[in-house]
């Protein structure tokens, strides 16, 4: 089980910025810092933005044994920018200039033609030493210049990496904003029939790949989340005795209960610094939250209501935690110092509201709420202002930020089981994540670089 | 109402002695395990005995932990038995329907199984013979995706341990 691990550990990546070749040079020098930015530029925060048409051939191979990576590297670049819903990779088969030198200027004229506004060049080569080379050039079509350059270094094995991190560097560079595709998602697999689930804690790249489970399914299995130092998980899990909350070194395979508690305890999330983990612990009809400092060991009750206190998430600050009690009657969100004390209650629509999450950001709340039998999917300011449903129906739940806050994943189970599904926070753009079995409790990683 | 129970009983009780007789025609080995196993299912104070003559699971409304009447006449039932048979530890799992979030329905099966638990403490059955455990929505007992199947997952059921 554990031979997988190695493909978990950080890549050896080294990047520099790519020296500027060949003509145009001139560009970067001319326009100075700044103005560059605003000659191609997507704003995320509309919701109806049109997506930019971006032609990718594919990655040159230095030679023909990297053929395959570099069309591979390409495809996943592709994937990641068309799935974000602000990008429409054009058909290859429209490509007018073929590129076979990536230091070259391209003809920007034969991108015009055929709409493309930017366009990625790269190269694959492969070194002595075997390790793989990845340059990348981005171009801006219509103003003829070079937005961003780099190069990576990294292990052949590791070419999905580099591929997501090409990604995130244009997203970064065309949108302003950080981006989210060199990260990870840990979630439960889910298997046989509905009366007799099994579950088992799996994680994979945020596109899909790279399926790899942690747990066997002896045990059943919950809701899974990072560290943020994403080398470690803690999640909630059925053994022998009474459930507990676990942590689990994705690495080394090391498992503990987390703390001594007299009863059942869920709802697991870790604080931003990675230092301590909140949860709920059952005590007899009733749940309140607590918390533990993972070095010192000490536990401190943070709830002591005769509700059910649940869900808890800290905000990116870790000043503040939002959770859900039925305090009030219904399930509502309620925020409140970490330290605990008195929780204002954020909530007030329709229905009840529950799973809140603060987004890394911290301008968001997003929840599940449940109204009229259907389940929405929204997020909220942090006062409870500005509430904005994202999606709704029959049933969904469960929603995780992406690392740039911009775009959140649930699940969603019709009936026969769940699959995961992304969405943007405008709502616009809803994917589903393909996995290879059903699929429930997705959590999303920090970026791992 | 009682009259049609033991009706159902004698049946039920039929069924088995005619499974037992078919078998031992077959082979005597096995005739002879089949016959000591349909005795102890149909004998009272077996574990058999409590799901089929005493009922081993209450239920409870949409979001609701409070007892039903009719969830108290079958704890009643459940502590007279407890109370005859003390050799059985047990424990009280608490259930919810699919139409919750994961964490929330934890934590309403464990409030379930508590209101239960609670009962039978308040009808005289000694507390360190209990334990409570919670399932949320991870184990439906029915599997369609309507109110007739909801109805039956949102249950809090007495599982005997071994007697001791």
């Amino acid at each position: 089980m554990f031979d997988r691990v190695s493909l978990l550990s950080r890549p050896h990546l080294s990047r520099r910025r790519l020296l500027w070749l060949g003509a145009g040079a001139g560009a970067f020098g001319v326009i100075g810092a700044g103005p560059a930015a605003a000659v191609l530029r997507i704003d995320i925060t509309q919701g109806n933005v049109q997506p930019m048409p971006i032609a990718l051939p594919d990655f040159i191979a230095a030679a023909p044994a990297e053929s395959e990576v570099a069309r591979n590297v390409t495809g996943v670049i592709a994937g990641n920018l068309r799935r974000s819903g602000l990008f429409a990779p054009i058909d290859p088969a429209a490509y007018l200039e073929k590129i076979v030198n990536s230091d070259a200027v391209p003809r920007f004229a034969d991108w015009r033609t055929i709409n493309a506004q930017a366009l990625v060049t790269g190269r694959l080569t492969r070194q002595n030493d075997g390790r793989l080379k990845a340059e990348f050039r981005l171009w801006d079509v219509f103003a003829a210049q070079q937005l961003t350059g780099q190069q990576y270094f990294t292990t052949a094995d590791n070419w999905r990496r580099i591929a997501h991190i090409i990604s995130d560097a244009i997203y970064e560079r065309l949108t302003g904003e950080k981006g989210y595709f060199d990260s990870r998602v840990v979630f439960v697999d889910e298997t046989g029939p509905k009366d007799r689930r099994v579950k088992r804690l799996a994680i994979m790249d945020q596109d899909g790949a790279g399926v790899r489970y942690l747990t066997r399914g002896d045990d059943l299995v919950l809701t899974p989340r990072f560290n943020p130092s994403t080398q470690e998980i803690t999640y909630m899990s059925y053994g022998q005795s009474d459930p507990r909350v676990f942590l689990l070194n994705i690495e080394t395979g090391q498992r503990e209960i987390v703390g001594n508690f007299p009863g059942m305890t869920f709802a697991p999330r870790f604080s931003p610094d990675g230092q301590r983990v909140i949860m709920s612990l059952q005590q007899g009809g009733n749940s309140n939250l607590f918390v533990m400092d993972l070095r010192s060991r000490a536990t401190t009750r943070l709830t002591d209501t005769a509700a059910i206190d649940t869900s808890p998430s800290y905000s990116p600050d870790g000043a503040r935690i939002c959770f859900e009690s039925d305090r009030g009657g219904r399930q509502q969100i309620y925020v409140m110092a970490a330290q605990g004390g008195p929780a204002q209650r954020i909530s007030f629509g329709d229905g009840s509201y529950s799973t809140p999450v603060w987004s890394p950001r911290g301008d968001y709340i997003a929840f599940t709420r449940q109204a009229g039998g259907q389940f929405a999917i929204g997020i909220m300011k942090p006062d409870g202002s500005g509430e904005r449903v994202l999606t709704e129906g029959y049933h969904n739940e469960g929603p995780s930020f992406a690392p740039n806050g911009r775009v959140l994943m649930f699940f969603r189970d019709p009936g026969n089981g769940p699959s995961l599904y992304t969405v943007d926070i405008t709502g616009r753009n809803e994917q589903k994540v393909p996995t290879p079995a059903f699929a429930s409790d997705p959590a999303w990683s920090p970026l791992l670089s | 109402m009682t009259n049609v129970r033991q009706i159902v009983r004698g049946a039920k009780l039929a069924v088995i002695l005619v499974a037992a007789l078919a078998l031992s025609a077959c082979a005597n080995k096995p005739a002879e395990d089949a016959q000591a196993s349909a005795a102890g299912a149909a004998s009272p104070g077996s574990q058999q005995d409590f799901v089929v003559n005493v009922g081993d699971r209450v239920f409870f409304e949409t979001d609701i932990t409070e007892l039903s009447a009719q969830g108290r006449g079958t704890l009643d039932k459940q502590a007279q038995w407890l109370t005859n048979y003390s050799q059985y530890n047990f424990t009280i799992e608490g259930h919810a329907d699919e139409r919750g979030t994961r964490e929330y329905n934890i934590a309403l099966g464990a409030r379930r199984a508590q209101a239960v638990r609670d009962y039978l403490v308040s009808r005289g059955i000694q507390a360190n013979r209990m334990r409570t455990i919670s399932y949320g929505k991870e184990r439906p007992v029915a599997v369609c995706n309507d109110i007739s199947c909801w109805s039956q997952n949102r249950r809090a059921v007495t599982v005997l341990s071994a007697s001791s």
